[in-house]
């Protein structure tokens, strides 16, 4: 039996670009704490360059995943919420370190984020019968819309909600066939580390999911200002910065999710309000009767 | 087993056609004395060349400093097309490209040359006319070089007749590794008789070559049949131009002007396609040969991708946000 002696096993947190778990380029680290202001970890603290190689990983994802059949990312999505489940108990004790809450109420919050990822599963095959439509034209063509995704989506993570939150704007960049660059709750990243490891057991493809622990504030404009990337959610920007990030991305013409003025009840149904921005609309006319 | 006896070095036997420069024309007098030449020639310290290598790969270059060096690898790119589904029409965009690599930016600085099939060189030749950009092709059975010296030959004097003033060559690296080193070196002699007046790239495909030592070798065999250049590899092989394989390469082209007065020029090829690695080389050829080569006559990038990543970066130092593939022309 090992004794009370035994060395403790310290864990590095690192990114999650391309499927691998770098440090980041810059070398930098930061503290995390939890609730209470108790050292929790080093976290790795992303930089531009950091940003600049997993817009870099999305790119290159993104023919593959985007070509994937709908259901294919049901599969893959609803694989994520198996391999969360097997590490629940984690996931509880890591969301309830860092957003202070009770066993009960961080349980619930890792319960709604596995169901998110179901939920978000199950819609990947039918956005187009919802979002699609044939289109009654007067001409001789069979004219149809479909919804495709955009591309590199960078995603500003809550602040607040670790987890939750986190899944809640994730899932449907994904879900929808887009790639993405995330940058997680600066104060809050640990639950997303691990998050990122579960992603990276579950068929994602690499470079499907970047996970950047760091400040949002630092990145985000170089993600609004690039010009490789299709569309970007401000969610976890931060106060008072959303409009200049807004503006930054208007120069690449960006989808843009704006922040909400509070971070909303994340429990609540999502809809398809998050599906919908990074989606692109084609049309084709077909021929008819010719 | 020719190590045993070698027929050559018996009294009487012809001398080979074309005699290096002094103090190394006598070296080639027979195989085994070549062969004693070639392994005399002091050994590479792998693991030295590696640890210098990846040292002079940790500078840090920035602002200025990055934006003359990134200039200064676009006008040392060859812009290369080697596929088996090349057509007149992909050569002519590549040309269009190398003339004017960012539409967007008429600041950008012209490549030094395109690298296209010898059958191809013509059509090259004819978009490029008057540009002062160089057409280089690849010749002798690119990229295997498996065929007999007659068709090498004959493979470059087509070439040349098409309108290339570069030739690519490789060497005949089964007689390499099997000791034949004055083969190498005739076959290597012929083939800059075919080229007349264009210049000579000498690839040792040092992926195949395996030793450092052996990278050295195949250097100096180039150098002292009379190639203009010495490059890596024909990027159909990998590992391809390695950093460590580069610094052999180019210690061997600067003891070779030290030792004879004659400048042999430079060319990695195959894997290099960021501007970061772009931008390591620059940094060994200055440490290692100095700035006599930090110039396209005396220095190339034999790439494809390579360029469009610099455009990337030299847009982001202009713009001060990052580009992205949408915004320079696919290949």
């Amino acid at each position: 039996m090992i004794g009370h002696d035994r060395l403790a096993v310290r864990k590095t947190y690192k990114l999650y670009v391309n499927g691998a778990f770098p440090r980041s380029e810059s070398g930098r680290t930061y503290e995390v704490t939890d609730a209470k202001g108790h050292f929790q970890g080093n976290v790795a603290w992303a930089s531009r360059k950091d940003a600049r190689d997993a817009v870099v990983a999305a790119r290159g994802a993104f023919a593959k995943w985007s070509g994937a059949t709908a259901y294919n990312r049901g599969q893959v999505l609803y694989r994520v919420a198996e391999v969360m489940e097997g590490r629940h108990a984690q996931f509880c004790e890591e969301v309830a370190t860092a957003e202070g809450l009770s066993t009960s109420k961080a349980r619930a919050a890792v319960d709604a984020a596995i169901d998110r990822w179901v939920w978000y599963a199950g819609w990947t095959d039918k956005l187009a019968a919802v979002l699609g439509s044939a289109n009654p034209v007067a001409g001789p063509y069979f004219d149809f819309s479909l919804p495709e995704p955009s591309g590199v989506v960078a995603v500003l993570a809550p602040q607040q909600s670790s987890l939750l939150g986190l899944v809640s704007v994730l899932a449907p960049v994904l879900a929808t066939g887009n790639t993405a660059v995330v940058v997680t709750s600066r104060e809050r990243p640990i639950p997303a580390v691990t998050l990122a490891e579960v992603l990276a057991t579950s068929d994602v493809p690499g470079g499907v999911v970047n996970l950047l622990t760091g400040d949002a504030e630092e990145l985000g404009p170089w993600l609004a200002e690039h010009a490789d990337v299709d569309g970007i959610d401000l969610t976890g920007a931060p106060a008072g910065r959303a409009m200049e990030f807004e503006r930054e991305a208007a120069g690449t013409i960006k989808r843009v999710i704006r922040p909400p003025a509070t971070e909303p009840d994340w429990t609540a149904d999502p809809g398809l309000s998050r599906m919908t921005p990074f989606l692109e609309t084609k049309t084709v006319w077909h021929p008819m009767g010719v | 087993m020719t190590h045993v006896l070698d027929p050559d070095a018996l009294p009487g036997a012809t001398p080979a056609v074309h005699a290096p420069l002094p103090p190394y024309d006598d070296v080639i007098r027979s195989d085994a004395a070549f062969r004693a030449f070639l392994h005399g020639l002091p050994g590479v310290d792998q693991v030295g060349a590696e640890a210098r290598a990846a040292q002079l790969g940790t500078r840090s270059i920035k602002t200025t400093s990055k934006a003359w060096a990134i200039d200064m690898a676009i006008s040392m790119v060859d812009l290369t097309t080697l596929e088996g589904a090349d057509t007149p029409g992909k050569v002519r965009s590549l040309a269009a490209k190398a003339k004017q690599p960012d539409p967007s930016d008429p600041t950008t600085p012209r490549v030094a040359a395109v690298c296209v099939y010898g059958d191809l060189a013509g059509v090259a030749r004819e978009a490029l006319a008057g540009t002062g950009i160089h057409v280089a092709a690849v010749a002798t059975a690119f990229p295997s070089g498996r065929a007999s010296r007659a068709v090498k030959i004959a493979d470059v004097r087509d070439a040349v007749e098409n309108g290339a003033d570069e030739i690519d060559m490789v060497i005949d690296r089964g007689a390499f590794l099997t000791g034949r080193y004055l083969d190498v070196y005739e076959e290597i002699v012929a083939v800059k008789e075919a080229c007349g007046d264009a210049h000579l790239k000498v690839i040792l495909e040092t992926g195949e070559l395996k030793t450092l030592d052996n990278v050295r070798r195949a250097s100096w065999i180039a150098m002292l049949a009379g190639g203009d250049f010495i490059k890596t590899s024909t990027g159909k092989v990998s590992p391809a131009a390695t950093l460590p394989v580069g610094l052999v390469m180019l210690e061997a082209v600067r003891d070779f002007r030290i030792a004879t007065g004659r400048q042999i020029g430079f060319k990695p090829a195959g894997g290099i396609r960021t501007t970061k690695d772009a931008v390591k080389h620059l940094v060994m050829i200055n440490e290692t040969v100095g700035p006599d080569w930090l110039d396209p006559d005396w220095f190339r990038f034999g790439a494809s991708s390579l360029l469009n990543d610099l455009l990337l970066q030299r847009q982001k130092l202009r713009t001060g946000h990052y580009s992205g593939p949408d915004y320079v022309t696919v290949d």
